[in-house]
């Protein structure tokens, strides 16, 4: 029985938020508290050859200035693995600070603490750096010719190569060929929050870290390493984030650094990143090149896609978002071939970007098949119909759920698809206006590790539920809240969930698009174990109405056990506790995720349309409404699951039109790092967004049957908006952002 | 951030005595160019006087039916006032689709003037660039130059004026009005702005201390039919890419006025003379718009990626000149 389950509860800590209350980790109140600055490196690539800090160290308020001279060796320096992989989660094999050697430009290069933010901050300006600088590589088009194709991508959780069939024949026998290469600009994540640590040292071996992430127990894993402690030694807290899109994914040098400095000066530490820094310290989505060659048979079969990818990594590891694994299973395609190539550049490793890869993997798929349609002559929608795929056309298992062509009918009617006029047919006044649509696709990726959440019963029958999730701003408290309410069954106002630290049971990572069917897994096993145990309880009991009943047939409902087919007979959890001397009871509940391979091919659906108007003189595009329509599988909160999905759309269109960093080879910095600079779209640029969903029922991914909304949104809208920009214009975009002067 | 004292004054002459008597100091009003400039280090002053007490934010009417600004009213005060809208249309529009609100409410028609440009290497302190420290060269020649100038360029320093407002203000050949310890003075508008030449970090033609006091508008009829036009790549809070303030009148189906400038393509808010002297008194058709963008924009110099603009600014220029004319015709 369910019934907070689903129901668009207002956010548990919305009241907090729109007060100011929350307590980020740049305000946590600490007594004794010092401030931090990291001074980075300018140049792209070289050695510090001399370092003068004297003038820095007699700034008023100083406490210390570090540099790799002083700041001591970290134990080990963890290799980049997904945090995901519930382990040490380091966003690049590379920890800075250990000795001369500059490998990108804001690589951290000294770090001062003093009395005050802006003392320390001001003391950075004074310390002098000589540089011998050699040769930086920051642009694709500066070392193409040095690509490699990589043996593992993506901290070695995915392969650099793959195929099946034979690509090379379909081609030879194709009746239409598609081929077009696609580029993207970099791209950060900027949240609004930007990361912060506050590291205090309660004892030699006990530090405490407030740290913005998306995983406290990565975090702590990953200190443990650096700084050669044991995990008992660190507790990472997370009591709100302001916002991630994956920059916080990972573990980036900052918790450290602040832990070192605290160390160092005995005193607690903040560092808080500036924004300017959030552009060079915590990975981006790198600047990369795909090319897509689609064969297909005059009817729109496709019988090959071959998808290559061309990007830019850093010196120390193999990184490429997984741009090619959504659309290798979007269509039944018997013969495909997959490959990563990558240019080692001066940069810090790129990293998670909302729907990693997805975007822009789909996004040149999408906007393929498009053009594919048009060759064919037929409808867009019918030809993704034709290669519908009922199996995962890698493995040819069938799909645990899908949804897709109820996506794709479902979004037709919303957005009035099949009235839409012929192509370059709809002008008002300067507006040309055009529609597109694309599929989205996004994998269901499964924690390795048990995720385990913590029930504890009260015998006034409220509840609290911990487990060490971190809330970036998804609503997972509050989903959590409502699944713990209908675990136990009481009403969600008698749930208190607790999260946001180290201490807490283990859960991996948010990331993905999993951190809620993680964590709502275990939630949802400890609750309905703590209930379950108290039903045993009370049959067993003499003094029990319930006594001798079958445990299978009693139900709780509003806190009280009942005969399922006699709602009279029965009691409270309060009273059988108040009877029987017990103030709590307590379940840890543990979720074992499935293997990735269950014997499914597990992925997220749905499908994307878009109306764009493009001013004929002016090449100005503006998109009037999307229509977005997902299976995401249950559904636990139909608000903050639908603002998860908007949001994700308007990334997609801050993707498709606004959204670039752009690099100054000459200088190997990026040269718009400021919100000023980089543009994010604005509310003027919202457009009308319907977002739906479609009710597909999984039983393999997880119990409640959760695939994630997280990223879904994001994925196919530049491609619906660049197929309508091609439909309202008549000019294919093969660059994104697709900005005014690719349309003049 | 720079260690930096703060005082605030109450009256002009307190105000200007402060700032005159000390070479590292600077007047602070709304502050929302002045504070982000002075935390990445790009404006080190050692001080700061506040000038927002002083009682410079009111809209008068100038005798012959002009309008004095005071040069601390902020820019949403000015954008709402009833008069200005109704007899200068434009003005009001041009401050509208500039920053966001809450930076129009903080932010003074003079500190708008006073701006700096948004070049990025001129806010990296670690780049060269010859408007902010003479003499290391401009980063932005051969740069990310997207947002560049293309009219009124050198080859020290191409970046673009970025004020909406000082757009519509040399159509209007507005006046700025100045105090100094050397006296007031008055500053046609379009001399207020200077071209970069040889020496981008002269951008004013005021001495150390000058307080920028009021902006004067003179009566000019044709204003009350006039707009501005902003072309950016995200619908608001964004500067312009090319804006064009214009107010025309037509008779006859000749152009009997017209009041021409050009923002987000040069390095000082523009004023078209050239397609001015083309428009005036030429039948108000697509073709004399098309042929006066032309001509003004004849002289333009792209630098790599600005290269657009030129062509860019032609046909918003014909569109906002088009749209003015079918609104004279409708009239
Ligand atoms: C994110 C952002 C977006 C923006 N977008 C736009 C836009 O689209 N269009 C646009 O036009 N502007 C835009 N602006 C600029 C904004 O309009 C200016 O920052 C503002 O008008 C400056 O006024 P202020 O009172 O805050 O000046 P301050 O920041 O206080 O001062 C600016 C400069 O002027 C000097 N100064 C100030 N008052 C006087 C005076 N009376 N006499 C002499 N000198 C003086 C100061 O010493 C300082 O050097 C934007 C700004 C930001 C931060
Ligand atoms: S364009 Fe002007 S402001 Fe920009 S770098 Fe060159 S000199 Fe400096």
């Amino acid at each position: 029985m369910s019934t907070a389950i689903g129901a668009s509860l207002n956010r548990v800590d919305g009241r907090f938020k729109v007060r100011g209350e929350s307590r980020y980790s740049a305000e946590v109140p600490v007594p004794n508290l010092t401030h931090a600055v990291v001074v980075n490196a300018k140049i792209a690539s070289g050695r510090i050859v001399a370092i003068d800090t004297s003038e820095a160290e007699r700034a008023d308020g100083v406490l210390a200035v570090l540099t790799h001279r002083d700041l001591g060796r970290v134990a080990t320096v963890p290799k980049l693995l997904p945090s995901l992989a519930g382990l040490a989660a380091s966003g690049q094999t590379f920890f800075p600070m250990q000795d001369e050697t500059i490998h990108y430009a804001g690589q951290p290069v000294a770090i001062v603490v003093a009395d005050t933010i802006e003392r320390a901050d001001h003391a950075g300006t004074l310390i002098r750096f000589e540089y011998a600088t050699t040769p930086a590589t920051t642009l694709l088009d500066q070392a193409r010719d040095q690509a490699y194709v990589p043996e593992r991508i993506f901290g070695g959780l995915l392969p650099g190569h793959a195929s099946r069939g034979d690509v090379a024949k379909a081609l030879a026998d194709a009746d239409v060929c598609v081929d077009a290469t696609y580029r993207f600009a970099p791209n950060h994540h900027n949240p609004i929050e930007p990361s912060a640590s506050t590291a205090v040292w309660e004892d030699v071996d006990r530090l405490t870290v407030y740290d913005s992430t998306q995983g406290p127990n990565s975090v702590q894993f990953t200190l443990a390493e650096l700084l050669g402690l044991s995990p008992i030694s660190i507790r990472v807290v997370s009591h709100a984030v302001g916002g991630s899109f994956g920059s916080k994914a990972m573990v980036w040098h900052h918790p450290a650094l602040a832990a070192l400095a605290a160390r160092h000066v005995g005193r607690p530490v903040r560092l808080v990143l500036t924004r300017e820094q959030m552009f060079t310290s915590c990975g981006h989505r790198e600047e990369q090149e795909q090319q897509i060659t689609l064969a297909a048979r005059s009817d729109g079969r496709i019988t090959a896609l071959r998808h290559h990818k061309l990007s830019l990594t850093s010196p120390f590891d193999d990184w490429a978002e997984p741009s090619l694994q959504s659309p290798s299973v979007a269509y039944t395609s018997p013969n495909y071939e997959g490959i990563y190539h990558l240019v080692r550049g001066n940069t810090i490793t790129p990293t998670f970007t909302r729907a990693p890869g997805e975007a822009t993997g789909m996004f040149a798929l999408e906007c393929a098949m498009d053009e594919l349609a048009e060759r064919i002559g037929i409808d867009p929608l019918e030809l993704r119909l034709r290669n519908y795929s009922a199996t995962d056309p890698e493995s040819g298992k069938p799909w645990s759920s899908s949804g897709l062509t109820e996506c794709y009918q479902r979004a037709a009617e919303l957005f009035g698809w099949h009235d839409r006029p012929p192509p370059r047919s709809r002008r008002e006044g300067q507006w040309l206006i055009g529609t597109g649509m694309a599929s989205a696709l996004y994998p269901v990726t499964q924690p390795v590790n048990p995720q385990r959440a913590r029930a504890r019963l009260y015998n006034d029958g409220t509840a609290v539920v911990e487990a060490g999730v971190s809330e970036f701003g998804t609503g997972v408290f509050t989903a959590m809240t409502q699944v713990a309410a209908d675990g136990l069954g009481i009403p969600v106002e008698r749930v208190r969930f607790v999260g946001g630290s180290s201490d807490l049971p283990n859960v991996t990572a948010a990331v993905g698009s999993a951190g809620t069917s993680a964590v709502g897994s275990a939630v949802h096993l400890a609750t309905t174990q703590l209930r379950d145990e108290l039903i045993r309880r009370a049959v067993a009991d003499d003094h029990s109405p319930l006594r001798g009943a079958d445990p299978a047939a009693v139900q709780v409902r509003d806190g009280k056990m009942v005969l399922r087919d006699r709602p009279d007979v029965g009691e409270t959890y309060a009273d059988l506790m108040h009877r029987t001397f017990a103030p709590d009871v307590e379940v840890l509940g543990t979720w074992n995720p499935p293997p990735q391979d269950a014997g499914y091919g597990v992925h997220t659906f749905g499908a994307q349309m878009a109306e764009v108007a493009v001013d004929a003189d002016l090449g100005v595009v503006r998109v009037r409404r999307m229509v977005g329509v997902f299976a995401p599988g249950r559904v636990l909160n139909r608000k903050t699951a639908h603002s998860q999905l908007m949001g994700g759309m308007l990334w997609g269109l801050g993707q498709a039109l606004l959204e670039a960093t752009r690099m100054d080879p000459r200088l190997g910095r990026w040269a718009n790092a400021s919100l000023g600079d980089y543009l994010v779209p604005v509310n003027a640029d919202a457009p009308d967004v319907v977002v739906d969903t479609i009710e597909v029922h999984d039983e393999v991914v997880n119990p409640l049957g959760m695939k994630g909304v997280g990223e879904i949104g994001v994925v196919g809208v530049a491609a619906a908006i660049a197929n309508a920009v091609y439909d309202a214009t008549g000019r294919r975009q093969y660059e994104l952002p697709i900005t005014l002067e690719k349309l003049l | 951030m720079r260690p930096v004292s703060y005082s605030r004054a109450t009256d002009v002459a307190t105000a200007i005595g402060a700032v005159s008597a000390d070479p590292q100091s600077a007047f602070l009003a709304g502050g929302t160019t002045q504070v982000d400039l002075l935390r990445i280090y790009v404006e080190q002053p050692r001080r700061l006087v506040d000038i927002n007490d002083l009682p410079l934010n009111r809209i008068e009417e100038l005798p012959g039916g002009g309008l004095r600004l005071g040069g601390l009213a902020r820019m949403s005060d000015v954008a709402e006032e009833p008069e200005l809208v109704r007899r200068y249309p434009m003005v009001a529009e041009a401050l509208l689709l500039g920053a966001s609100p809450q930076l129009r409410n903080m932010a003074t028609i003079a500190g708008n003037l006073m701006q700096r440009v948004r070049c990025s290497y001129f806010r990296d302190v670690a780049a060269g660039c010859n408007k902010r420290a003479p003499g290391t060269g401009c980063s932005a020649l051969d740069g990310i130059n997207r947002g560049h100038a293309v009219l009124g360029t050198s080859d020290c320093c191409i970046a673009t004026h970025p004020s909406d407002l000082g757009v519509a203000l040399v159509a209007l050949d507005a006046v700025v009005q100045t105090e100094s310890p050397a006296g007031q003075r008055s500053i046609p508008i379009d001399d207020f702005f200077l071209l970069p030449g040889q020496t981008p970090e002269r951008e004013h033609p005021l001495t150390h201390g000058e307080l920028v006091t009021g902006i004067d508008l003179p009566p000019t009829p044709v204003a009350a039919t006039s707009r501005y036009i902003k072309i950016r790549d995200r619908e608001s809070y964004e500067f312009a890419l090319a804006s064009v303030a214009v107010a025309m009148s037509v008779a006859d189906g000749r152009i009997t006025e017209i009041r021409l400038a050009l923002g987000g393509v040069a390095t000082k808010p523009w004023r078209a003379r050239q397609a001015e002297r083309l428009l005036d008194g030429a039948p108000a058709t697509t073709e004399s718009f098309t042929r006066a963008a032309e001509a003004e924009l004849a002289p333009a110099v792209p630098h790599g990626m600005n290269a657009f603009k030129i062509e860019l600014a032609r046909r918003t220029m014909v569109r906002a000149l088009e749209s003015m004319a079918q609104r004279e015709g409708t009239t």
